[in-house]
C-alpha cells in the first residue's frame, strides 16, 4: 500500500486533494498526565481499506482508535475524516480550538464505534439498540428505522433476537447486535477496539465472519486486534505501534513473514 | 371487656369503628397526608435530578451551591425547617404564605408551606441519590450514545438517566415511605393532615390509645400499599431490561422457612454499580416458601 505523503508537523493537508482518503492523521500527539501515550501518529486510511492495528497492550493503539472519532482530545497533530479535521477547528490565528458538542456529535454520526465489551442498552430490546441512534439522530420515523433495524439484525444473523435483551443475548450475539448498531447510522468508516477481546473463544469466530463479509463489502474499517489470523486474512494493510509510535507498516504478509523492525519481530514472536 | 377486667380500658367499639368508618374529618386528614407526600416527592425527585445534574456541571459556583444546600438541608431537622419556612420567614418580614384560591378550591398557606418545606428537604436526598445512581450507569454507555451522534444531551437523556432510573428506585421509595410518616411532622404549623386531625379527635374524646392505634394502621396501610407499588415498579424496570425475577410476595420475609433459590435469575446485566449500590435493584434470587 502506498505511503501517505509526508505531512509536515503544523502542515494542514487539504482533505479535498485526495477524495478516497477517509482517516488522514498526522503527527499525533496524546499524553495522560505525565504519560505520552501517542509519540506523533501518522496515518492513513483510503475508502475501503481494511486496516488492522497491531501492537502490545498499552502501546496506544486503542488511545489512537479513539482519537479518531474524538473520544479523547489531542494535544498535538491533525486528524482529518472524510477531509473534515475531527474535534476541533482553527480560529483566526490558525491555532485549534474544540469544536462545539453538537458539531462534534455530528462528525461522530458518520462513523461507526464498535467497543470491546460491546455496550449495548440493557434497558432495550436488540432492535431498539439498532435504532434508536436512526431514530434520534437521523430523526428517521420510527417504523423505517424498524424496517432498516431488522434488515441490519437479519445481517449480522440475529433475526430471531430482535425483541431479545442485551442480558439474555451471548458475547458473541452481543457484539453482532453493536456492529448492526453501528451500520444503522450508515457510517462511512467503522472503529473496531479489540471487537473480539472480551469473547470465549467459541464465539470469537462469529463475529470475525460478520467482520469478513463487511470487509468484502466495502466498508472502510480501522481493526485494534490481537486476531493475527483475521488480520492477515481481512486486513489490506497492518500497522504495527509500539510505544506511541507506528513502528511499521505494510501488507499482512510483509509484517508477518518479513517484518523489518526487531520490535515488530519479538512482539510476533511472543504471540507464537 | 376483656381489658377492662384487667384494669386497662381499651374502648374496642370506639376503636372499631375509627377504624372501619372514620370520621370526613379523619379521611380529610389521609387525603392531605397523601397528596402532601406525593406532590412533595415528585417535585422533590424533579428539583433532585437538577442538583444531580449540576453537581456534575464544569461550573464550579455551582457545585459549590448545590453542596452547601445538601450540607444545610440534611444537616438541620425537618421540624425546624418547617418552623423556619411558615413562621421564620413570616416574622423576619421576609415571605408570608398566604391561602391560593384556584377556582373553588383553596390551597392553605399551611399546605403551601409544608409542600414547599418537604419538597426542598427531600429535594437535598434525592439530589445525592440520582448522583449515585447516575454515577453507577457504565461510562461506556454514554460513549456508546455519542459513538452514534447522540450529542452528550441527548446521552444523557436518552440512553444514561433511563438506565439510572433503575437505582433510583429502590432508595426512592425507601423516602417516600419515610415521607408519608414525616408528614405528620406539618401538624405543629397547623397543617390538618392525619396527625392533627388524630389529636383534635383524641382532645374531644380522650380514647387517647384507641385513636393513635387507628391512626398507626392507617399509616402502615399507606406504607404498605407503597411497598406493593415499589415492588411492581421495579418488576417492570428489570422486564424492561429482560431480567426475569419472580414476583416478590408479601410472605418473602419468610424466606428463611424456604429453599434459597438456586436457579440465577436470567444473566445479570453487563453493568453493576459501584460497591454503594450493589444490591440495589439488583435481580433479587428468588427466595420466600411459595416461589
Amino acid at each position: 500500500m502506498a505511503q501517505p505523503g509526508p505531512t509536515q508537523r503544523g502542515e494542514v493537508p487539504d482533505g479535498s486533494s485526495a477524495p478516497d482518503v477517509i482517516v488522514h492523521a498526522s503527527d499525533v500527539h496524546k499524553r495522560f498526565g505525565s504519560v505520552e501515550v501517542l509519540k506523533g501518529v501518522s496515518l492513513v486510511v483510503r475508502r475501503g481499506e481494511v486496516v488492522v492495528l497491531i501492537g502490545a497492550s498499552g502501546s496506544g493503539k486503542t488511545t489512537l482508535l479513539r482519537c479518531i472519532n474524538h473520544f479523547e482530545r489531542i494535544d498535538q497533530g491533525r486528524i482529518f475524516v472524510n477531509g473534515r479535521l475531527i474535534g476541533y477547528r482553527s480560529d483566526a490565528r490558525g491555532r485549534l480550538v474544540e469544536e462545539r458538542a453538537s458539531a462534534i456529535a455530528r462528525q461522530r454520526a458518520e462513523i461507526g464505534f464498535v467497543f470491546q465489551h460491546f455496550n449495548l442498552y440493557p434497558n432495550k430490546s436488540a432492535l431498539e439498540n439498532v435504532t434508536l441512534g436512526p431514530r434520534k439522530v437521523r430523526k428517521m420515523p420510527r417504523l423505517q428505522a424498524e424496517e432498516l433495524g431488522r434488515r441490519l439484525l437479519q445481517r449480522v444473523g440475529l433475526e430471531s433476537k430482535v425483541d431479545v435483551h442485551p442480558a439474555q443475548l451471548s458475547g458473541g450475539q452481543k457484539q453482532r447486535v453493536a456492529i448492526a448498531r453501528a451500520l444503522a447510522m450508515q457510517p462511512k468508516l467503522i472503529l473496531f477496539d479489540e471487537p473480539t477481546s472480551a469473547l470465549d473463544p467459541e464465539m470469537i469466530g462469529e463475529v470475525l465472519a460478520v467482520m469478513r463479509d463487511l470487509a468484502k463489502e466495502g466498508m472502510t474499517m480501522v481493526v485494534v486486534s490481537h486476531e493475527m489470523g483475521f488480520a492477515r486474512e481481512v486486513a489490506d494493510r497492518v500497522v504495527m505501534i509500539d510505544d506511541g509510535v507506528v513502528v511499521e507498516e505494510g501488507s499482512p504478509a510483509q509484517i508477518f513473514d518479513r517484518p523489518a523492525h526487531e520490535r515488530t519481530r519479538s512482539f510476533l514472536a511472543k504471540l507464537l | 371487656m376483656l381489658f377492662s377486667t384487667a384494669g386497662l380500658h381499651f374502648d374496642y367499639s370506639f376503636f372499631w369503628s375509627s377504624l372501619v368508618h372514620p370520621s370526613t374529618a379523619f379521611l380529610q386528614g389521609l387525603e392531605t397526608t397523601v397528596y402532601l407526600a406525593v406532590i412533595a416527592q415528585a417535585l422533590a425527585t424533579i428539583i433532585g435530578l437538577l442538583l444531580a445534574l449540576a453537581r456534575r456541571s464544569k461550573i464550579a459556583p455551582l457545585r459549590a451551591f448545590v453542596w452547601i444546600y445538601t450540607w444545610m438541608f440534611r444537616g438541620t431537622p425537618l421540624l425546624i425547617q418547617l418552623v423556619i419556612v411558615y413562621d421564620g420567614l413570616a416574622a423576619a418580614g421576609i415571605y408570608t404564605f398566604n391561602n391560593i384560591s384556584v377556582g373553588s378550591f383553596v390551597i392553605p398557606s399551611v399546605v403551601q408551606a409544608a409542600i414547599v418545606t418537604f419538597t426542598l428537604n427531600e429535594a437535598a436526598y434525592m439530589g445525592e441519590i440520582i448522583r449515585a445512581a447516575l454515577s453507577a450507569v457504565d461510562p461506556g454507555q454514554f460513549e456508546a450514545a455519542m459513538s452514534t451522534g447522540m450529542s452528550p444531551g441527548q446521552a444523557m437523556r436518552l440512553v444514561v438517566v433511563p438506565q439510572a432510573v433503575r437505582f433510583i428506585v429502590p432508595p426512592l421509595g425507601n423516602d417516600f415511605n419515610a415521607m408519608m410518616k414525616n408528614t405528620s411532622l406539618a401538624s405543629v404549623i397547623g397543617v390538618s393532615e392525619m396527625f392533627l386531625v388524630t389529636q383534635e379527635i383524641n382532645s374531644s374524646t380522650f380514647n387517647t390509645f384507641e385513636i393513635y392505634a387507628v391512626a398507626a394502621i392507617y399509616y402502615l396501610a399507606l406504607t404498605t400499599v407503597w411497598g406493593f407499588i415499589q415492588s411492581a415498579i421495579e418488576r417492570r424496570i428489570d422486564r424492561r431490561w429482560g431480567i426475569a425475577r419472580p414476583p416478590r410476595s408479601w410472605w418473602s420475609w419468610t424466606s428463611s422457612w424456604g429453599r434459597r433459590g438456586v436457579e440465577t435469575v436470567g444473566a445479570t446485566a453487563g453493568t453493576e454499580g459501584p460497591a454503594i449500590l450493589q444490591g440495589v435493584g439488583r435481580p433479587r434470587e428468588p427466595r420466600g416458601f411459595f416461589e
